[in-house]
């Protein structure tokens, strides 16, 4: 199997470049693409790459496979590899560290803004905040996100817009909390999302939810927004 | 919170409001001339008699103003996405306003001039 791979080394080169790598892939099971490049790092230790859990839990090895953005650790090569070649590139949009390497500082300061977190203001109960099954139930479907970065560096929008477009990912996450029962901060949190930019710049192509390795549905989670901003606003 | 001066409305929820109204306001315009022009023998008479009406005149000033708001939202988007820098973005943004006024102004005149 032909493997081209994204190389950028900013200490020594120029410009980056793909190396085009021959591998012999062991016959009779079906290779995850995160195995194919620890192949490949066992025949050349300076390729870098992040990875962690290998499981898809971790969400380190967001990666651009065949044109397709996903995990490298739970993506097999019966489902990328086009004509025996495979094409390995960073998550696109974001700035390249090294190799498959990306600075996701823009993406984290996008989740921050959405307030990624519990706010109550009303006094602490005893024990605990309880929730009926139907309300915790609303919140499937949001809190999986492992926050991998797959979708918001598939997403146009956030591509030309990344310091001011929350992108799919961060927009999940502040439905995720919109949404919560326990959450009395729907007001502040809507207000900070009532611009041109942070929610509006979603046009609705559904990139992220087509690339999402946890099969999660942020276009849906950006509408319920919309639908709370339209409601708070007519 | 992302601030814009540059935008249609006073927000997003605004600017989306707008231009999904502003699109049922066009679809209907096109619709109904499709129709005139397809069920109607259209000489000068009849054209000129359409639009002698009243409540024609207020459709297609309505129509108008929805084109311009729809057109101002939809390419200040396109700056804001493709056009990087700021002073020849503010310049294309200016010079699609100043097209869309001029546009507005002299259909107000064709319509409701005499």
């Amino acid at each position: 199997m032909l493997v081209s791979l994204y190389r950028y080394n900013p200490e020594t080169d120029n410009a980056p470049y793909m190396q085009d790598i021959e591998l012999d892939v062991p016959e009779g099971r079906d290779l995850m693409v995160l195995d194919v490049i620890t192949l490949l790092k066992e025949k050349d230790p300076t390729i870098a790459f992040r990875r962690s859990c290998r499981e898809g839990v971790c969400g380190s090895d967001g990666m651009n496979m065949n044109g397709k953005n996903g995990l490298g650790c739970i993506t097999p090569l019966s489902e990328v590899v086009k004509k025996n070649k495979l094409v390995l590139r960073p998550l696109p949009g974001l700035p390249v560290i090294r190799d498959l390497v990306v600075d996701m500082s823009l993406f984290y300061k996008q989740y921050e803004k959405v307030m990624p977190y519990l706010m109550n203001d009303k006094p602490a109960p005893a024990i605990e905040r309880l929730q009926s099954p139907e309300e915790r139930e609303k919140l499937d479907g949001l809190y999986e996100c492992i926050l991998c970065a797959c979708c918001s560096t598939a997403c146009p929008s956030f591509w030309w817009n990344p310091d001011k477009f929350i992108g799919p990912a961060g927009l999940l996450q502040a439905y995720r909390f919109l949404a919560d029962s326990r959450d009395t901060a729907q007001e502040e949190r809507l207000s900070h999302l009532d611009d041109p930019f942070s929610v509006f710049r979603c046009r609705g192509i559904m990139n992220c939810v087509s690339v999402c390795p946890k099969g999660l549905n942020p276009t849906r989670a950006i509408g319920h927004i919309r639908n709370l901003l339209l409601q708070r606003a007519t | 919170m992302v601030n814009s001066a540059t935008n249609f409305g006073r927000s997003g929820v605004q600017d989306w409001m707008v231009q999904r109204v502003s699109a049922y306001v066009l679809a209907l315009y096109t619709l109904f001339l499709l129709g005139f022009v397809l069920f109607t023998n259209v000489t000068y008479e009849t054209w000129s008699g359409l639009f002698a009406q009243t409540w024609f005149r207020v459709f297609s000033l309505l129509a108008l103003l929805s084109i311009g708001a729809h057109a101002w939202i939809g390419l200040w988007t396109v700056t804001t996405d493709y056009v990087k820098a700021a002073t020849p973005r503010f310049l294309v943004q200016a010079a699609c306003g100043l097209t869309m006024f001029v546009y507005v102004v002299w259909g107000v005149q064709i319509l409701w001039g005499q």
